[in-house]
C-alpha cells in the first residue's frame, strides 16, 4: 500500500529526514517511535503534503501512485488520512458542514455522486457513537472550544466518516487521559480491516497497549535505526531511548 | 492648495444650484452655516487627516466636473425585479420615494422628505448631523432635493422588516444629494434594511441619514451597498439615542468605485446600547473607507463594534474607529474589533482605532488584525480532501459569517450571503 524509499526532507535548509525506508501493506499496523526531535512529525507532515517541508530525495508510492506529486487534497482523496497532533480550530465552519464538504469532494474525485442528506446523517450518527463524541460537538465549529481529548476524538470521528485506506495517527495519545486514550484506541481498532492500514506515531509505548502493532520502527535523527515486532516497544519502555541514542551517536562519530 | 480645492467646490456648488437649487425643506440658517463651511474648507482631499485614504476632491475634479447626467424614468415593474415576500417593500428611484408602488405599514409615517410637515422635521432635522462639521454633510444640507422620511409611532411593533430598495437609473454623470430622516419613537421596534442596487450611469451619491431612537426603542438597521463600479458615494449616518434604546447597524459593502461611510452614534442618555457591524469585500481598484464614531456622553451605556474586511486586487480598505468616553460617562462598556484578510499582495488595509477616554470607571477595549487566510486551517481542510478553492471559500465564509450572523432579519442575512458568495467568484 505504502512504499517509502530513501525519503529525505528539510525545512528552512535544515535536514530532518535522512533517508527513510518503510513498507506498509494492507491489514498492517505499524508503530513509529522515537525521542523528541527525531523527525516523527516531519515524516507525517511530508506524507500528508505540508508545503513547509522540502523533499530533497527519495520516493513515496501510495497504491502505486507517486504520492509526492499529489496535492494534499488529492492525497486525502486517494485515501490517505492524517490525524493531527494539534487539530486546528476553525471558527465559523461547522463540523457537519466541513465533513459533508470533505466527503463529497472525495466522492466526486472517485466519480461517485454526492451523498444523500439522510444517508449522511445516519453515517454521522453511527460514527459519533464509535468515538463517544457528544452530538452537540458535531454541530459546533470545527474544534472550537473543544478540550484536548475532544479534539483527538474528533480526529478519529473524521477518520471514521471518511474511511481512509491509510491512516497516520500523529501523537494521537499526547495529552490524553487514560479513559480518552481507551476510547480513541477502541475507535481505531474497530475501524481496522484487512483492506486498510494504520501508522501510529508515538513517543510512548502506552498507546501500543491498546493499539497492538504488527511492526515497530525506531526513528532517530531522521532515520529508521531499528525495526521489529511489538516486543521492540516493550524493550524501549524498559530501557528508554538512551541506549539507542548512545549506540547511534557513537556510530556517527 | 486651498484655492484649487475651492475652485472645485465652487464649480460643484454652481452645478448643483443649477440642477437642484437649495434644499427646500431645510431652514435657511442651516443652509447658511453649510455654505459658510464649504467656503472656508472646500471639498476634502488626501491632505486632510480624515480623508487621508479617500481623495474626494480628486474624484470630483476628474469624474464629476460637469454634471450632464439625466435621470431615466424607472420601469413600472420594480416589484417584479425587487421584492421580498413577508416584508414591507419601499422603492426609491434615484433617491426619490415612489409612494404608489411602496407598501407602508400601519402606525408609521413614510413619505418623501420634501412632503413632511415642518413640525415633524423641525425637532430632528440637522439636529444630529452638523451642517458645518464636514464638507459632505454641508453639501447635503445646502443642496439636498430628495430623500426618505420614516417615522415609527410610539409603541408600534413593526413585525415584518421594512426593505428600502434603492434603484438608480441615470445616464452620464450625476451627483445626488439625498437627505433621509428616520424617527423611531419611544417603545417602538423596527427592522429597516436598505439595499443599494447597481447603478446604470456614473453617479456620485451624497447620502445623509439622521436617525433618532426614542426611549426603549429597538432598531435594527442594515445597509447593503452594492451599487456597482461606476458608483461613487459618501454615506453619512448620524444617530442619536435616547434612554434605554438599542440601535444595531450593519453595513455590507460589495461594490462601488469609491465608498466612504461616516457613521456617528451619540449615546445621549443613560442605559442605551449600540452595535455597529461591517463586512466589506473590496476588489479591483475599489476604495472603501469606513469611519465610525461612538460618542459615550452619559453613564451606563454599552457599545460594541465589529468591522471585518476582505481586500483583493488593488483595492484599498480603511477602517477608522473612534470611541469617545466623555467625563460624565462612567460605567461605560465599549468594545471595538476590526479584522481583515488580504487576498492579494497589491491590496491595502488601513486600520486605525482611536479611543479617547475621559471617565475613570469604564471598560473599553479595541483590537485590530490584518493578515492572510490562515494557512494552518487551509492545510487542515485540504488534508481532509477539500480542494484549495473550496477550502479558501469555506474559510472566507466562516470569516464573514461572524458579521452576517448578527443580522436580525433572515431575508437580509440570506440576501447578503448570496452577494458575498457572488462577489467571491
Amino acid at each position: 500500500m505504502l512504499s517509502v524509499k530513501n525519503l529525505q526532507a528539510e525545512i528552512n535548509g535544515k535536514k530532518i529526514l535522512n533517508g527513510i525506508n518503510l513498507e506498509v501493506k494492507a491489514g498492517e499496523v505499524h508503530a513509529i517511535m522515537g525521542p523528541n526531535g527525531s523527525g516523527k512529525s516531519t515524516l507525517s507532515a511530508v506524507l500528508a503534503g505540508r508545503e513547509d517541508y522540502d523533499v530533497t530525495g527519495g520516493e513515496v508510492l501510495f497504491n502505486g501512485k507517486d504520492l509526492l506529486e499529489l496535492a494534499p487534497e488529492d492525497r486525502a482523496r486517494e485515501g490517505l488520512f492524517l490525524a493531527f497532533q494539534y487539530p486546528v480550530e476553525i471558527p465559523g465552519v461547522s463540523n457537519v458542514n466541513f465533513l459533508r464538504t470533505a466527503l463529497n469532494e472525495i466522492r466526486t474525485y472517485r466519480g461517485q455522486p454526492a451523498i444523500e442528506a439522510k444517508e449522511f446523517l445516519a453515517l454521522i450518527k453511527e460514527k459519533q457513537q464509535l468515538v463517544e463524541l457528544d452530538a452537540k460537538l458535531t454541530g459546533r465549529s470545527v474544534n472550537e472550544g473543544f478540550s484536548g481529548g475532544e479534539k483527538k476524538r474528533n480526529e478519529i470521528f473524521q477518520m471514521a466518516v471518511l474511511n481512509p485506506k491509510l491512516a497516520i495517527l500523529d501523537e494521537t495519545d499526547s495529552g490524553l487521559d487514560i479513559d480518552a486514550l481507551r476510547i480513541v484506541a477502541n475507535g481505531v481498532n474497530k475501524l481496522k480491516s484487512k483492506d486498510n492500514a494504520t501508522i501510529v506515531i508515538t513517543h510512548y509505548q502506552r498507546l501500543l497497549d491498546y493499539i497492538v502493532p504488527d511492526f515497530v520502527h525506531i526513528l532517530y535523527k531522521g532515520k529508521i535505526v531499528r525495526s521489529g515486532g511489538k516486543e521492540l516497544a516493550f524493550e524501549l519502555e524498559e530501557k528508554g531511548y538512551d541506549e539507542i541514542k548512545k549506540k547511534y551517536d557513537i556510530a556517527e562519530v | 492648495m486651498l484655492a484649487e480645492k475651492l475652485s472645485v467646490t465652487h464649480q460643484l456648488s454652481e452645478e448643483l444650484s443649477k440642477i437642484s437649487g437649495k434644499a427646500s425643506f431645510m431652514p435657511s440658517s442651516e443652509i447658511g452655516k453649510a455654505l459658510q463651511y464649504l467656503e472656508e474648507h472646500g471639498i476634502p482631499n488626501n491632505k486632510q487627516e480624515e480623508y487621508k485614504y479617500c481623495n474626494t476632491e480628486a474624484i470630483i475634479r476628474k469624474e464629476f466636473k460637469s454634471l450632464n447626467g439625466k435621470e431615466i424614468p424607472a420601469s413600472k415593474d420594480l416589484k417584479n425585479r425587487y421584492y421580498v415576500g413577508g416584508a414591507y417593500n419601499l422603492y426609491l428611484v434615484n433617491g426619490r420615494f415612489l409612494e404608489q408602488q411602496s407598501e407602508i405599514p400601519a402606525k408609521t409615517m413614510i413619505t418623501s422628505i420634501e412632503e413632511v410637515p415642518g413640525a415633524e422635521l423641525q425637532k430632528h432635522l440637522s439636529a444630529y448631523a452638523k451642517s458645518d462639521g464636514d464638507a459632505f454633510a454641508a453639501l447635503n444640507t445646502a443642496y439636498a432635493d430628495r430623500g426618505l422620511f420614516i417615522k415609527i409611532e410610539a409603541g408600534a411593533l413593526i413585525e415584518k422588516a421594512i426593505i428600502v430598495h434603492h434603484v438608480y437609473t441615470t445616464k452620464d454623470s450625476f451627483f445626488f444629494n439625498a437627505r433621509n430622516l428616520f424617527v423611531i419613537e419611544k417603545n417602538a421596534q423596527v427592522r429597516i434594511t436598505e439595499a443599494f442596487y447597481p447603478a446604470t450611469g456614473k453617479n456620485f451619491l451624497n447620502n445623509l441619514t439622521e436617525v433618532f431612537t426614542g426611549e426603549h426603542a429597538q432598531v435594527n438597521h442594515c445597509q447593503v451597498q452594492n451599487a456597482g463600479n461606476s458608483f461613487y458615494g459618501v454615506d453619512t449616518l448620524a444617530v442619536s439615542q435616547n434612554r434605554c434604546s438599542n440601535y444595531s447597524h450593519s453595513v455590507f459593502t460589495f461594490s462601488g468605485a469609491l465608498v466612504r461611510n461616516n457613521v456617528a452614534v451619540a449615546l445621549n442618555e443613560e442605559f442605551s446600547e449600540c452595535h455597529l457591524n461591517g463586512l466589506t469585500l473590496s476588489k479591483n481598484q475599489q476604495v472603501v473607507d469606513h469611519h465610525t464614531l461612538v460618542d459615550h456622553q452619559k453613564p451606563n451605556c454599552q457599545s460594541n463594534e465589529l468591522y471585518k474586511g476582505v481586500a483583493d486586487g488593488r483595492s484599498m480598505l480603511t477602517f477608522n474607529g473612534q470611541i469617545f468616553v466623555e467625563k460624565d460617562a462612567q460605567k461605560t462598556n465599549a468594545y471595538q474589533s476590526s479584522k481583515n484578510i488580504l487576498l492579494s499582495d497589491d491590496a491595502t488595509v488601513n486600520a486605525k482605532p482611536e479611543l479617547e477616554i475621559y471617565a475613570n470607571d469604564v471598560k473599553c477595549s479595541h483590537g485590530t488584525s490584518t493578515g492572510k487566510v490562515d494557512e494552518n486551517a487551509l492545510f487542515y481542510l485540504k488534508a481532509r480532501g477539500i480542494g484549495e478553492e473550496s477550502a479558501r471559500k469555506l474559510l472566507l465564509h466562516a470569516f464573514a459569517h461572524e458579521v452576517i450572523g448578527k443580522v436580525a432579519d433572515h431575508d437580509t442575512a440570506a440576501f447578503v450571503e448570496i452577494l458575498f458568495e457572488n462577489s467571491l467568484n
